[in-house]
């Protein structure tokens, strides 16, 4: 198998794997009193509604310093986040790859430094 | 695997944050003696960290109906070894708790502990394990990291079910509860992870060979051609 092959499969079968759930898991019916039943929320609030149901009694002690105005502004943040590391990964196969061809284009280069 | 802010007991917090702290103290000291020998490694170093960026902000659909996101430490911990990447987290987590209300700053030392400690020296161990056992190095990679990932995520479950028992079934009830959340919704992002990993890996191990063989990687055949 070649590389871009290989490269190809893990591609596809990542995004596979976060395709599937959106097309099989089907949103829950809603609660009485037209509650809408949501679906997708993230497990971090899922374990923080569960620590509710088992210790009821239990206050957070300490609230967040600052709280982003809305979830667009959540949502800048997480992609300057994915943007800063992608950025730096292209970087480096840039880097790495032009090393590569200048290295094969001069085998001696070494020497010559 | 973020506990929310004043999500755990003073005590527990504390306790996590001292526990994380000595480990970033000491991945601190680790990352400075490999860079200090070898300058050249800084760039694989970037590498490890950018992954981390990448992975822990992509928050993924999972066959539970509910969105997790990986944490990308795996890379690291087979390439630096398993401190290192406790001072990567808590960059990654500091970033998150401050701006983005996500986890908190009285549940950093926790959530160091599971994302920067255990899955990466979890991930670490699987590694030289498995190839230790002879494993082909792809899928030493993909064991490494998609288990790494998965360790954290259950270490948050613990950690969660130590400091809320159930009432009446006590620990072994709550960790149940907080693994269905947790580990469950993990499994197929955690095999991403695993196969990200190894894509990345696979380039790193064409084009960085060198830096490869400084952190101690046997050189085969294949690489040697670049």
């Amino acid at each position: 198998m070649t590389s871009r092959v290989k490269n190809s499969l893990l591609i596809i079968s990542v995004a596979a794997l976060a395709i599937f759930p959106l097309m099989v898991v089907k949103k829950p019916v809603g609660g009485p009193g037209g509650n809408q039943a949501e679906i997708f929320k993230g497990s971090d609030d899922q374990a923080s509604a569960a620590i509710k149901a088992i210790a009821p009694e239990y206050k957070p002690w300490f609230q967040s310093l600052y709280k982003t105005p809305s979830s667009e502004i959540d949502t800048l943040l997480f992609a300057l986040q994915a943007a800063i590391g992608a950025g730096f990964i292209g970087y480096y196969v840039g880097y790495s790859r032009g090393r590569a061809k200048q290295n094969q284009a001069k085998p001696d280069a070494k020497l010559e430094n | 695997m973020h506990i929310m802010e004043g999500f755990l007991p003073a005590g527990h917090a504390a306790a996590w944050g001292a526990a994380s702290t000595v480990c970033v103290a000491a991945g601190l000291r680790s990352i400075a003696k490999a860079v200090k020998a070898n300058p050249e490694l800084k760039m694989l170093l970037g590498v490890s960290t950018a992954f981390t960026f990448v992975l822990s902000a992509l928050k993924l659909p999972s066959v539970t109906g509910s969105c997790s996101h990986p944490t990308g430490t795996g890379l690291g911990a087979i390439l630096f070894g398993p401190l290192a990447m406790a001072p990567v987290s808590l960059i990654v987590l500091l970033f998150q708790a401050i701006l983005l209300a996500h986890g908190g700053v009285t549940t950093l030392g926790a959530n160091v502990f599971s994302m920067g400690v255990v899955g990466p020296l979890a991930g670490y161990g699987i590694y030289r394990l498995t190839k230790a056992v002879g494993l082909p190095s792809n899928l030493t990679i993909f064991l490494a990291a998609s288990l790494a990932d998965l360790a954290t995520y259950v270490t948050t479950a613990t950690q969660l079910a130590i400091a809320f028992p159930d009432p009446t079934g006590g620990f072994a009830v709550s960790l149940a509860k907080f693994l269905g959340i947790f580990a469950v919704t993990q499994i197929p992002l955690a095999i991403s992870e695993g196969l990200l990993t190894v894509l990345i890996y696979s380039f790193i191990q064409k084009y960085s060979s060198q830096e490869l063989s400084t952190l101690g990687f046997a050189l085969t055949g294949e690489e040697e051609r670049i």
